[in-house]
């Protein structure tokens, strides 16, 4: 599990792995957004949470097609079925890997793209703490996601469509915190809602995706 | 000696399609077998199954649970990890350690910094091999084992396989070229599947 853990992050690190895209793509959102919608302060403050959790939302997804094919591709898929390792620990490994390396650089990159988008100061904190709470949710729903469209070739959009949904409750309960704290309102109930949706999917969806994966590789 | 792995009464499909049935064999501790026969007969669907890859129609495989190496056209390699973290990654995640007999027996030692991207065809193939060595699994499932192997590295192969048969493995494969070891040879045209045979083809239906 670990040597799993550890190729996948070395994967990502080395050149054409990827890393980096996630973030360099949430970074870009960001700051269009201010273009598009002006730079009047109110509204970007007003607007700042649900703006950054979309962004991050969507710089997750970016990276979700490559979270399986590759290894499919080149065939490791189908050997890492026949090791030791219970398949559902292998993919857990995996949704892991996959949020080290794209879902903690949003989390941490979040606050100071607040900043651009004028959150107000109590904000950060519950932007930092919602992402942190969310993202690992994004990473686990995105593999079962991966998990169902493996054998398809160019999956990337099929992917999109399915998952997106699943995000939905991350979405809002994510967004809500982040609003609220910014507000200086109490944000608890969202949080607790937040943090019990990604106990259960990242509880549940190893699952899952390893049966719809031994499905699909049949 | 307990035979290392029994197969009964087999049937496999392809695609919700049988194409093999009633295959029986059993392969002791030592022992090789070679599988023949034309292209699209079974010989990869029928190794799948032994390896766990799909399920079967009908029958059973005894002693197979955790004891095949499995190896087929993709030898599952990464490109941007050089060789010897491509072995050492397979070595873990199969509970082993030493990666040493690997490098030896496909004479890797040389490339062993290189990254697996850069490696030729053969080079690849003779990588993807020596991580069955790492496997510490007894019994080797080999699909085309010598695909773009030239003559020197099927030697290598061959001497390789001889040691893990010496050493009371078993190996099942599908190759067409003459290893040079004692191998029983299985003609699996014999077991074709009738064309009305229809028994799983309801599989697709529950997928």
């Amino acid at each position: 599990m670990t040597a799993l853990l550890l190729r996948d992050l070395r994967l990502a690190l080395r050149a054409g792995g990827g890393f980096g895209l996630g973030l360099a793509f949430f970074l870009i959102v960001t700051m269009l957004v201010p273009f598009s919608v002006g730079p009047e302060a109110a509204l970007l403050q007003a607007i700042a949470p649900g703006v950054l959790w979309l962004g991050a939302l969507l710089a997750c997804l970016l990276s979700l097609d490559r979270l399986l094919a590759l290894d499919l591709e080149d065939g490791s898929l189908e050997l890492l079925l026949t090791a030791p390792l219970p398949l559902e620990g292998a993919l857990a490994v995996k949704a892991l890997a996959h949020w080290l390396t794209t879902g903690l650089p949003l989390v941490l990159a979040a606050p100071f793209l607040g900043v651009m988008l004028q959150l107000a100061a109590p904000g950060h904190l519950w932007l930092l703490t919602s992402l942190a709470l969310g993202t690992p949710a994004l990473s686990v729903i995105g593999m079962f996601g991966a998990a169902l469209t493996v054998g398809i070739k160019r999956g990337g959009l099929l992917l999109s469509l399915l998952v997106l949904p699943l995000y939905i409750p991350t979405l809002i309960f994510g967004a809500e915190v982040a609003r609220r704290g910014s507000a200086g309102l109490d944000p608890s109930t969202p949080l607790l809602m937040l943090a019990g949706l990604t106990l259960a999917v990242v509880a549940l969806m190893p699952f899952a995706a390893a049966t719809v994966l031994r499905i699909g590789l049949r | 000696m307990a035979a290392a792995l029994e197969v009964s009464n087999l049937s496999v499909a392809r695609g919700g399609v049988p194409v093999l049935s009633d295959v029986s064999f059993t392969l002791a501790p030592g022992e090789a077998l070679v599988l023949r026969g034309p292209n699209g007969a079974g010989k990869t669907t029928l190794l799948r199954c032994i390896a766990g890859l799909q399920p079967a129609l009908a029958g059973r495989i005894d002693g197979a649970e955790d004891r095949i190496a499995y190896a087929a056209h993709a030898d599952g390699l990464k490109a941007m990890l050089t060789v010897r973290e491509n072995l050492r990654f397979w070595a873990q995640v199969f509970g082993q350690s030493d990666i040493s007999p690997a490098l030896e027996g496909y004479a890797l030692r040389d490339l062993a910094d290189r990254l697996a991207g850069t490696l030729s065809a053969g080079q690849k193939r003779r990588l993807g091999l020596a991580r069955l060595l790492v496997t510490g699994r007894p019994i080797w499932v080999l699909d085309e084992p010598t695909v773009s192997l030239d003559a020197e590295a099927v030697a290598l192969f061959g001497a390789v396989l001889r040691g893990h048969l010496g050493a009371g493995g078993a190996a099942v494969m599908a190759t067409h070229i003459d290893l040079g070891l004692e191998a029983r040879t299985l003609d699996i045209r014999a077991y074709r599947a009738a064309e009305d045979a229809d028994f799983g083809a309801s599989d697709a239906v529950f997928l």
